[in-house]
């Protein structure tokens, strides 16, 4: 097991140092597409992580995203970059804690109808607070990172976030998780403090989403809150973490490097019918890969008692 | 004060009539219906097309908005959502997966919508003249609005109090297992109830299209403000949705004009917390699960 895990760590080494060399290549269209690649890989996964073991599913992944990104807007240029990321992943933590300590304490829908309206509740919070007291709508964002600084730290980022990710299914509060998705009343009677289990997982997902748009912010050199709290981003990471399929740590990837790829495409090519598609596509895979695509790989390694592997692995 | 209370109340009004749909969707049929507000605003466009190209007066154009609201959700119903309620295995899992499917439906009618009018805000002006209503001076459509949700509303009540269809859909509300034991039809029982609260929310969108401006990204408010009711009222529970409604159009008139209309949003949201909080079933649920 331990040299299978060193030669897993190796690999993932390998793969991070490959992946380093990007910017590099010198291709700034390359260079660009491989950013979104990387935003949507670990928004996906973080995604994944709180609602693929759980199954509650989180509509909120803007509101994270646009509290990151209005962070660096407001204090991007007051204060040095690392206390700026500190101060947004602080910040979307403690939304996260107060939404999670009030509504994952109650049945799923609400959690729902909660994050369905978190993005619109913040942005009007936003854009009431910039109106009355700031007095200023729309910011300039001018600091010192460069496209390659910006990919880097995504890389560095999602192998946080794998790592973490790996680490949590392995550990108690992962176990914990599991048992609450296959079923919550017996979770609670095994003696899991459901609610503290939820609420963190829940926290952890939301600061990454959250350092995800802080990063994200200095590719725009201007932010207003309809640009940073965009609800196309929840929608088009909930795609992809489904197509890959979120129970898994690597299914989300396998959903986010073809969909943002095709996103690319399509956004280029049909502007204006470009969300219509997008929902075509989300149907589909919601009545056709039900499971994702990586459940479609453990299909293939059904045992002959007929339960899946993933069921007797967990 | 008096004119505070009464914006209030009519927009109370409105809010109770565009949830009574949503009680209807997912008390009965369990089908929790993101696209809702999508529906809504798109009979609002109906009905806006209807007046200026035809001159079809908004009242004129319920008789023809509605009918054809039904058809098309108990359509959706039948080809879309009895696929996935076939599948889930529980209530828990129907309820995820419907939220996913309708997530997905909200986008392709928005997309559509937004392909067709563009973004833009519409607005048509139909009986806006003031009117003295009790000492205060309000607008003609706002009162008509009222008066049609009240009648739409009484007759929703009647129809499931005193009919045997509607006993029907109530005894499906409470156990939809248990219910076909008595020999009803469940499935079907559901597909019309699903339609029925497709009509309403067309109502709705016709209604509200006679006072407020909308466009086509507006949708999303008026599913989150009808879920807040649903919930804060009790899920399937007509008075639950009335009093929440209420509440919530009252509390909402009072603070944007007593302290800023830039944070009725988040009055709601603090209303439903503090309703979920010392009453997770609602004001007027039972605690079933």
């Amino acid at each position: 097991m331990s040299a299978r895990v060193a030669g897993f760590g190796f690999l993932a080494l390998a793969a991070i140092a490959l992946l380093a060399l990007v910017p590099r290549l010198g291709n700034a269209y390359y260079l660009a597409l491989a950013i979104s690649l990387l935003q949507y890989t670990v928004l996906a996964t973080a995604w994944g992580m709180f609602s693929g073991p759980t199954r509650y599913v989180s509509l909120a992944t803007t509101a994270f995203f646009g509290v990151g990104a209005y962070t660096v807007a407001v204090l991007g240029e007051i204060l040095p970059w690392p206390l700026v990321l500190l101060i947004a992943a602080a910040l979307g933590a403690v939304v996260a804690a107060i939404v999670g300590l009030s509504t994952l304490r109650l049945s799923g829908v609400y959690f729902v109808i909660f994050t369905f309206g978190l993005t619109e509740l913040i942005r009007q919070l936003v854009v009431w607070f910039e109106v009355n007291k700031s007095r200023v709508l729309g910011r300039y964002v001018f600091v010192d990172i460069t496209q390659a600084d910006i990919y880097w730290q995504l890389l560095g980022l999602a192998a946080a976030v794998f790592l973490l990710g790996w680490l949590i299914a392995r550990s108690r509060l992962g176990f914990a998780l599991r048992v609450i998705g296959e079923d919550e009343t017996v979770a609670k009677h095994c003696g899991i403090n459901t609610t503290f289990a939820k609420v963190a997982l829940f926290t952890i997902s939301a600061t990454v989403m959250t350092l995800v748009g802080a990063i994200m912010a200095p590719r725009w050199t201007y932010i207003e809150p309809s640009i940073a709290f965009n609800s196309m981003i929840s929608f088009q990471v909930l795609i992809m973490a489904l197509l890959g399929g979120a129970h898994r740590l690597w299914g989300p990837v396998l959903g986010a490097v073809p969909l943002t790829l095709l996103f690319e495409l399509l956004s280029a090519r049909f502007p204006n019918t470009f969300t219509i598609i997008l929902g075509c596509i989300f149907l589909l895979i919601v009545y056709m890969l039900p499971r994702g695509v990586a459940g479609l790989f453990e299909k293939r390694s059904t045992t002959p008692g007929g339960k899946t592997t993933q069921r007797v692995a967990a | 004060m008096t004119i505070a209370i009464l914006t209030g109340l009519m927009l109370g009004g409105m809010y109770a009539l565009i949830a009574m749909g949503l009680t209807l969707q997912y008390g009965v049929a369990r089908i929790m219906n993101l696209s809702y507000g999508e529906f809504l605003i798109a009979a609002a466009f109906a009905s806006h097309w209807l007046f200026t190209g035809w001159a079809i007066s908004p009242f004129v154009g319920l008789a023809v908005v509605v009918p054809l609201a039904f058809v098309l959700n108990f359509a959706i119903y039948k080809l879309l959502l009895t696929p996935l309620v076939r599948r889930a295995p529980n209530r828990d899992a129907l309820e995820v997966d419907s939220i996913l499917a309708t997530f997905g439906l909200t986008f392709v009618i928005q997309g559509s919508m937004l392909a067709l009018f563009g973004g833009a805000y519409y607005s048509y002006s139909f009986l806006a003249f003031p009117v003295q209503f009790v000492g205060e001076t309000v607008a003609a459509n706002r009162l008509a609005a009222l008066g049609t949700t009240i009648l739409l509303g009484l007759a929703l009540y009647l129809a499931l109090t005193r009919t045997r269809a509607g006993t029907a859909v109530r005894a499906v509300a409470v156990d939809p297992f248990a219910a076909q034991l008595v020999a009803i039809n469940v499935p079907q029982a559901s597909a019309l109830t699903f339609a029925l609260g497709g009509a309403l929310a067309a109502a709705a969108g016709v209604l509200v299209s006679t006072f407020l401006t909308f466009s086509a990204s507006s949708g999303v408010v008026f599913t989150m403000k009808a879920l807040i009711v649903v919930v804060m009222g009790g899920v399937g529970n007509m008075l639950g949705c009335l009093v929440a409604g209420l509440a919530l159009g009252l509390s909402e008139a009072l603070v944007a004009s007593y302290v800023d209309p830039g944070l009725t949003l988040a009055v709601n949201f603090a209303l439903f917390l503090a309703v979920l909080l010392v009453k997770p079933a609602g004001l007027f649920g039972r605690a079933t699960r």
